[in-house]
Order: C-alpha cells, then structure tokens, then sequence
C-alpha cells in the first residue's frame, strides 16, 4: 500500500477498482487540521481526470499496471498480435482498441501497450504513420477550388482522403489521432 | 599600501566604461577595465583594477554555485523580507510591545492532534513559541511579540517548510478584536513593501487588503461552501452523515476534526481562494477549541479566528484560555487522542497548567506566518522563494 508521502507524479493505483495515474499533487493543511495532498487523478482506461483530497494516514492501493514497448506484427482476423520487445513474448489485441486505426498499422510499427492486471487495456500508436499509396486515381485537372480531396488507397489497405497531386507511390504521412492525411514526405 | 586605496569587490554592472562594484562599505563606481563583466570579482588598488577571479566567457551565474541557486528573483525577495521585518518590529514598538525571545528546545511542545513536532536531543523543538510566552504573560508582561522558527515535521509543499518563521504576539486585559485590528493593520503595512500599495497577490491575483476586512462564522462559511450544518456539539457520525449527505467524499474519515477537515479541503479552502478580500473567519467549533475559550453566551464555539487571504492561511488567533482545569482536560483529551492516533506523546507543559493556576490575566493572542506575509507581499508562488535556504538546500 502506498500513503501519501509516496504520492509523486507517475505513480499508479488503484480506485473504485479502476486503475489511476497521478498527473499532479499539491500538499495542503489547514488550520490546526490533519494535513491533505490535493491529488489529480487520470484513469487510465477512459482518460477521465477525478481530483481527490487523500487525508494523510490513508493508504492507497498500488494498481497492477505497466507499460509495455512492443512491435505490431501482423492482423489475424479481428485481432492485432504484438510482441514484447525485450521478451519477445506475443499477444494477441482486439482491434477495436485502436479505434479505426488498426487499418492504417504497418507490420514492425512500434506502439506501446498498457497491461492492467496483466491484460492489455490500452495501445499507444506514434502519432503519425508513413504509408505508400498503392491506388488512386489521376486528380482532375482545372478542378483546385477549396480543399479538394480524392480517394487513395495505402498499402495497409486503409482508404485515406488526399490532396489531388498525390500519385500512386507517394509517401504520405497519416495523423493516427485523427485517422486523416497530413502531408506528402519525400522518399 | 593603507587599506583605503584598496577596492575588492563584485562588479554588478559595467557602463560607459566604468563599472559599479558591490564593496565592503558601500557599492562604487570606478573605472572599468575593458575586460570586465558582471559577476568577476575585483580588486583595484591606486585605481588600477585587476580581476581576481573571472567569470566572463563562461555563463555567469555558473550553474550549481551559491550565486546561480539564490538568483535575482530570490535576492529581492529576501531584500523585501527584510524590509517587512522591519515594518513589523515599527509596528510592535508603535504600539508599545516587548519583544521577547524565548527557548526553541522544549520537553513539552504542543498537543494538537494535527502537530508532528521534531525530536531533539531527549526533547523537542518548538511547535510554536505560545506555552513560554503565556508564563511570561503570568508574570505580568502585558504586550509581548516574538519572532522566532518553529518546527513541525513532514510539512513540505508550496506553503510548508518543516522549518518556518512565526510571529507570535499577545495583548493582555484586551479582547480577539484587538488582535484582529493587528492584523489588518500589520498586513496593511508590510504589502506595500514592493508596489507602495496595500495589495496582496497571490497566483497572479491581487487582493486589496486595506483594513478592516469582512468576517464570516465557521458555521456560515459551511451552510453556504460546504453545503451542511456545522453547530459544533453534535457527534462525530451525525457531522459525517451531513457531509455525507451534502456529497462530501469523505473517505474513511470518522473522526469530528477529520470530517471537518475533509469537508474543508474539498469545499471551504476553494471559496475562501476565490474571495476577492482577505477574510476573518471566525467562531470555531468548539472540538477545534485547541488552547482557545468557548464564547461567554455558551455556544459550542470557542474565540478563534483564522486570517486568509486569497486562500492562503495567514493567520490563526485566539481568545486565551486561561482556566488551568479546562485547559489540563483538554491535554489529557489530546494525549489520548495522540496515543489511539499514534502519534508521538510527550508530557503536557505542568508548568504552563502551574501558571495558569497562578493566573493567567485575560488576554489574546495570535500566531502569523511570516514566509507566507513575505510571499503575499512579494507574489512569490512558492515558500522557497521567500526564504535564503529550503530544508532540501541544506
């Protein structure tokens, strides 16, 4: 169990069954009164943030959490296997955890995944991802009103709105947050 | 060669070829040499100058040395907390008050439940100087003050340092009021000390704190804050269960003082944060008595006012207790709280009850912080600020 001498930014327990991340603590006493650490939460499954006043003398209980760097390897049905990095132990993820991303992961992509009680809860992609285009058609020439988009398909098979210059072979550089083209890099 | 045609010093700025240097007696300008920079240290002796030990072409102030740790900002604070000691001693003198200086190592420091105080050879350091003060006040001094540290253990944060700097003063044969007007006028005459304006600030807020300030009963601060009742002789379950009800996390507080405290953090402290003036808050409970008297009409409220400022507890007074039987119950409450709470124990101060018996004259007194005063006067945002050295620079 931790006390509140332990708190510190970082630091991992469990609350109403939830696993929690501290993010920011304050020490406060008031008055003649016992004394408190205003403690700012950040759950580690939804991302909600709850600030708690943690008495000193109560005791915290440290969640089962850690985070692990691993490899995308491949897709397997509705699942994404990766690999432990240091132990080189798979598992397997189902691929609605990444939301819509898992369209847009190549194999070797480096993530890392959060394991609560030794289960995975959560996969961290980079930010952004470099993908080929293996299918598009030609832009329309003339047609440069406004931000015109066209259809083009990458090499994860994922289709991704771009701008009308982007030609089969480009390099373009995908935001995972928001699943969306950001710009063309050079080879 | 006589000493006075010797300069050594650090230079502080150089201009128009000459530079000024921060000597023994006084800061001087003397002819530069073209190689100097701020920071070297100098010697000139028959105005010629050489430098004894530079700092140019490196970064000045070097990371790690004593120079770079305290900085330009921390230099001025400590300059503004000496000038606010200094009003304040005008003040007590002003207003005909003794200064007193009485002992940090003690055999019993306080009992409240709340105090951790530091263990020193077979003894204690002082929680706070108010059980020798108050035998001085048996003796027959009637306007004491005090400057002095205190000590509580596992303290450390924005507004705590284990080691920190108290006033401490009492007025004889007066009443709280007395002691408020203190206060305010103590508060109102140290603020100016940067901007010439009696303005608190604090986290990029300014608060005017021109005397007298608003009041608010501890009862109130709770029906309108904290959402419940607060009278001050109900049980501890029944003050939980109206926490409780008022959606107060409690936790597993069970206690009266924990309730009150948790409640406290969670909904008064805030409130208090965002008032746009310093408050008194006044009218304690009477579980929170600690060495204060119930109020005369018989309500479970003791004499005590608390002085915030923008959040920040300043303050913390008290219409004396002096009946030596109330006062040795409430020691043996608080031992035994310290005890089932395991908290360090230690002999209740006999010959504080001794003078009490002898008789303690009717007085007030009231304990303020004078790091934090230093930090409203001054904005700074954090107690390491305002003081030369933390307990984690020693």
């Amino acid at each position: 169990m931790y006390d509140t001498s332990d708190i510190r930014k970082g630091l991992k327990v469990l609350m109403d069954g939830n696993p929690f991340t501290v993010i920011e603590f304050q020490f406060v006493k008031p008055g003649k009164g016992a004394a408190f650490t205003r403690t700012k939460f950040k759950n580690l499954l939804t991302g909600a943030v709850v600030e708690r006043n943690i008495r000193s003398g109560e005791k915290l209980e440290p969640a089962n959490v850690e985070e692990k760097s691993m490899q995308f390897l491949y897709k397997e049905g509705d699942d994404l296997v990766f690999m432990d990095e240091s132990t080189f132990e798979q598992v397997s993820i189902r691929r609605d955890m990444v939301g819509n991303n898992w369209d847009i992961m190549k194999d070797n992509l480096p993530c890392s995944v959060l394991f609560f009680n030794e289960r995975p809860v959560d996969v961290s992609l980079p930010t952004f991802v470099l993908l080929e285009v293996t299918a598009s058609e030609p832009g329309v020439r003339g047609d440069t009103s406004g931000n015109v988009t066209k259809p083009a398909t990458v090499e994860t098979g994922a289709e991704i709105q771009v701008p009308l210059f982007i030609r089969v072979g480009d390099m373009i550089k995908i935001d995972t947050r928001t699943h969306e083209y950001v710009e063309r890099v050079n080879k | 060669m006589s000493g006075d045609d010797e300069v050594r010093g650090r230079v502080l700025e150089v201009r128009h070829g000459a530079a000024l240097i921060r000597a023994a007696r006084a800061d001087v300008w003397l002819a530069a040499d073209p190689s100097w920079r701020a920071g070297d240290l100098v010697r000139v002796v028959d105005g010629v100058g050489q430098v004894v030990r530079s700092f140019a072409g490196g970064d000045y102030p070097a990371p790690g040395t004593e120079v770079a740790r305290l900085g330009r900002g921390r230099l001025t604070t400590l300059e503004a907390r000496a000038r606010a000691l200094a009003t304040l001693r005008r003040y007590f003198h002003e207003q005909a008050f003794l200064e007193v200086e009485t002992p940090l190592w003690v055999r019993s420091p306080g009992l409240e439940i709340a105090l951790d105080p530091v263990p020193a050879d077979g003894g204690w350091l002082i929680t706070s100087p108010e059980f020798q003060m108050k035998r001085l006040l048996a003796a027959g001094l009637d306007r004491i003050f005090q400057v002095c540290r205190c000590f509580r253990n596992e303290e450390d944060g924005a507004q705590h340092q284990r080691e920190f700097s108290m006033v401490e003063w009492y007025r004889a044969w007066e009443d709280l009021d007395a002691i408020a007007a203190d206060v305010e006028q103590l508060v109102a005459a140290v603020c100016p000390v940067l901007e010439g304006r009696p303005v608190a600030r604090w986290g990029g807020r300014a608060v005017d704190v021109t005397p007298p300030w608003p009041r608010m009963t501890v009862a109130e601060a709770f029906q309108r804050f904290a959402g419940f009742e607060v009278v001050g002789d109900e049980p501890a379950a029944e003050l939980a269960r109206r926490a409780r009800a008022a959606g107060v996390d409690l936790g597993d507080a069970e206690q009266w003082d924990d309730v009150f405290y948790t409640a406290f953090v969670e909904r008064v402290d805030p409130a208090l944060a965002a008032l746009e003036r310093p408050l008194l808050l006044t009218d304690w409970p009477l579980p929170l008595a600690a060495l204060a008297r119930q109020r005369a009409d018989g309500a479970p409220v003791v004499e005590r006012f608390e002085a915030y400022i923008a959040g920040v507890e300043l303050a913390n007074a008290f219409g004396e207790l002096t009946d030596p039987r109330i006062q040795a119950a409430r020691f043996s409450e608080e031992l035994d709280a310290r005890r089932t709470r395991g908290k360090a124990v230690y002999p209740a101060d006999q010959r504080l009850l001794a003078a009490l018996e002898e008789g303690l004259p009717p007085c007030a007194g009231v304990a303020l912080g004078f790091d934090r005063l230093v930090m409203l006067a001054t904005g700074a945002r954090h107690i390491r600020e305002v003081v030369a050295f933390t307990q984690d620079e020693l």
